[in-house]
């Protein structure tokens, strides 16, 4: 379980999250939709302990990000937006690195890999040096690479970026696998489609505040429309609208 | 194994397997100076000793009005050049059509029979590159000659010749031929550090202003892992380099005198294993402040190509001391040792000559580098530290 209360984050003087409270709970996904520049990668950065908000509290399973900050990015498994492996080392040791890390012994790092390297299908990659990695083949590398210590939180920034449709697919089943499985998934996103088809709840953020949170269901109820996408563009001009007013 | 030890294993194994890295701080900085060094130094001295060999070539003009003399010059090596057409010696070694004049005067056989010192005038161009050895020797050839004919007149008048002196000079040099090879080798220092400096800086840059251009600092961070522990990861490979390349350098030196003819000048450089082992433990504190101002530079660079920059001119910062010592003439003093980079090229430059260096000036030299060397990692950790070191806001 993530909670978020209250945070708020300003960039010399520039206020980039503004009040912003939600939870993610486990055994669901928590999609985090929003337009570029919206806040979405700052308040992630907030919650995997990169950035320190200016106020506000973000605790992981009640473990307090403040206090514990490396407690607390011990229990996330996360894709930042920055994916940048190490092209000189193959997709195993770009993966065993992290392992390592995070304190795991060999035998481990072993199983596990192996593990993800069977379910996210990467055996003919896997010995390879990632310097020539198609974007799907890099991305599922960073994946195998944020999950190798069996984090019971997934955190994911703009996961689908870059990826053709059979790899979004993939992508898509794959998190799902994660959440059967009882963990809490959470991912950012500005594409409509993506949250429609994969999450159990939905928080919209736009000019740095949360201006909606709820089922697809809810939201298309709180603005009257009946698909998702008129919802979306509602909620988020009618908050623009209140931005300007 | 500990995450501190896992970044130093990552970041070793990943700059061995780029050609680049290796090429420039395995291979280039540590053969470069040497092989350079020991080139122009094998030259200068062929050369010199070739000069003094051969016969030295004159203009001579009016060789008639003195052919005892300058039989008596040729005997000396002086090998006599036909006058030039116009007769004028000025104008040849003016126009460089001859290095060296010598002009008999037109009284010379007058004078010379009335027992009066005779004319000769020497034309040469103290500019040009050898114009001045060449005089040099002229100049000593004639003097020679002077004191011979002089004293022979003194016997002819019945007096000692030793009259006409009136002090006896005699001179004593006090360098050991090792401190004479030390002179030669007065840069050798700058170039073990600039080797420390080149082996260490590519992983120092790469580590950190790369990564974060790569867009692998952010990931990296996520970690359960105390930045000061990545940074230390880090900052052990840059000096695990750093201090490979000074090595290699050391020994690339150590081969490469052993190819300069410096016996026959009477020079002899110490480089043995008891030298060699001295100067690589006393680098060791160097070493590390140095791989870490490189990382602090490329931490606040925001990108590879500015830290490049940066870190490059860092690397002149060695080259101040050791032109100050090379030119300026001060002799050495305890306070001296109490600075970094001065008192290492200090130390070394008295190891070279062959002499022993007391327990105080190097622990002195070694303290205070310690404590720099703390002193950058504490700024260090607090650049690691920092919101704005994965973060481009």
């Amino acid at each position: 379980m993530i909670e978020l209360q209250q945070l708020h984050k300003t960039f010399g003087g520039k206020i980039a999250v503004q009040d912003v409270s939600f939870s993610a709970p486990d055994g669901q996904i928590t999609g985090l939709l929003g337009p570029n520049g919206a806040g979405k990668t700052t308040t992630l950065r907030m919650l995997y302990t990169l950035l320190k908000p200016d106020r506000g509290r973000i605790t992981v399973d009640g473990v307090d990000a403040a206090l514990q900050p490396l407690e607390v990015r011990r229990r996330l498994g996360v894709l930042p937006d920055a994916r940048g492996l190490y092209k000189r080392l193959t997709a195993r040791e770009n993966i065993a690195y992290f392992a390592q890390l995070h304190g795991l012994d060999a035998q481990l790092i072993r199983r596990r890999s192996d593990a993800l390297i069977e379910t996210l299908a990467m055996q003919d990659i896997a010995e390879r040096r990632v310097e020539g990695f198609s974007q799907g083949e890099r991305v599922k590398t960073a994946i195998a690479r944020a999950l190798v210590h069996d984090p019971h939180h997934i955190v994911l920034d703009e996961p689908s970026n870059g990826l053709d449709v059979m790899a979004t697919r993939s992508l898509r089943d794959f998190l799902r696998q994660l959440k059967a499985q009882g963990r809490c998934v959470l991912f950012s996103t500005h594409i409509m489609q993506e949250v429609a088809a994969l999450c159990d709840r939905i928080v919209i953020i736009a000019g740095g505040r949360v201006v909606a949170d709820g089922t697809a269901a809810q939201l298309r109820e709180l603005a009257g429309e009946q698909s998702l996408e008129e919802a979306f563009v509602k909620i988020i001009g009618s908050a623009a609208v209140g931005e300007l007013a | 194994m500990s995450p501190a030890l896992a970044v130093y294993v990552k970041e070793c194994r990943e700059s061995l397997r780029d050609k680049r890295i290796l090429l420039n701080a395995l291979i280039l900085g540590p053969l470069l100076g040497p092989l350079l060094f020991v080139g122009l130094l094998g030259f200068a001295i062929g050369h010199e000793r070739e000069q003094a060999d051969k016969p030295l070539p004159v203009v001579i003009i009016g060789a008639e009005r003195a052919p005892n003399l300058v039989a008596a010059l040729e005997q000396q090596g002086l090998q006599a050049l036909p006058e030039p057409g116009d007769g004028d010696g000025d104008g040849a070694v003016r126009e460089q059509r001859a290095s060296l004049a010598l002009r008999i005067g037109d009284h010379f056989a007058e004078d010379w029979r009335a027992g009066r010192p005779a004319q000769v005038d020497i034309i040469y161009d103290s500019s040009q590159r050898e114009g001045g050895s060449q005089f040099e020797r002229l100049h000593g050839m004639l003097e020679n000659y002077s004191r011979r004919t002089g004293a022979m007149r003194l016997i002819a008048r019945g007096l000692v010749p030793s009259a006409g002196s009136g002090l006896l000079i005699a001179t004593r040099d006090q360098a050991t031929p090792q401190a004479r090879g030390a002179l030669l080798f007065a840069m050798l220092p700058y170039f073990l550090i600039l080797t420390s400096f080149i082996g260490g800086m590519w992983l120092a840059i790469d580590s950190t202003a790369g990564e974060r251009e790569r867009q692998s600092l952010e990931p990296l961070l996520v970690n359960p892992v105390a930045r000061e522990r990545i940074l230390l990861g880090k900052l052990c490979a840059a000096a695990s380099f750093s201090f490979t390349s000074l090595t290699l350098g050391l020994l690339a030196f150590s081969i490469a005198v052993r190819f300069l003819p410096s016996q026959r000048v009477e020079m002899s450089l110490s480089l043995g294993p008891a030298v060699m082992g001295t100067i690589l433990l006393m680098m060791v504190p160097l070493v590390l402040l140095i791989v870490i101002s490189q990382m602090v530079v490329a931490a606040f660079a925001k990108s590879y190509r500015e830290a490049q920059t940066y870190v490059g001119l860092l690397q002149l910062l060695p080259l101040i001391p050791s032109i100050a010592l090379s030119v300026l003439p001060v002799t050495p003093q305890l306070w001296m040792y109490s600075l970094p980079l001065i008192g290492q090229q200090l130390a070394m430059l008295r190891l070279l000559r062959g002499e022993a260096v007391t327990a105080l000036p190097l622990a002195l030299c070694t303290l205070v580098t310690v404590v720099a060397a703390v002193a950058a990692f504490l700024v260090a950790k607090r650049i690691y530290e920092s919101e704005r070191l994965a973060v481009n806001a």
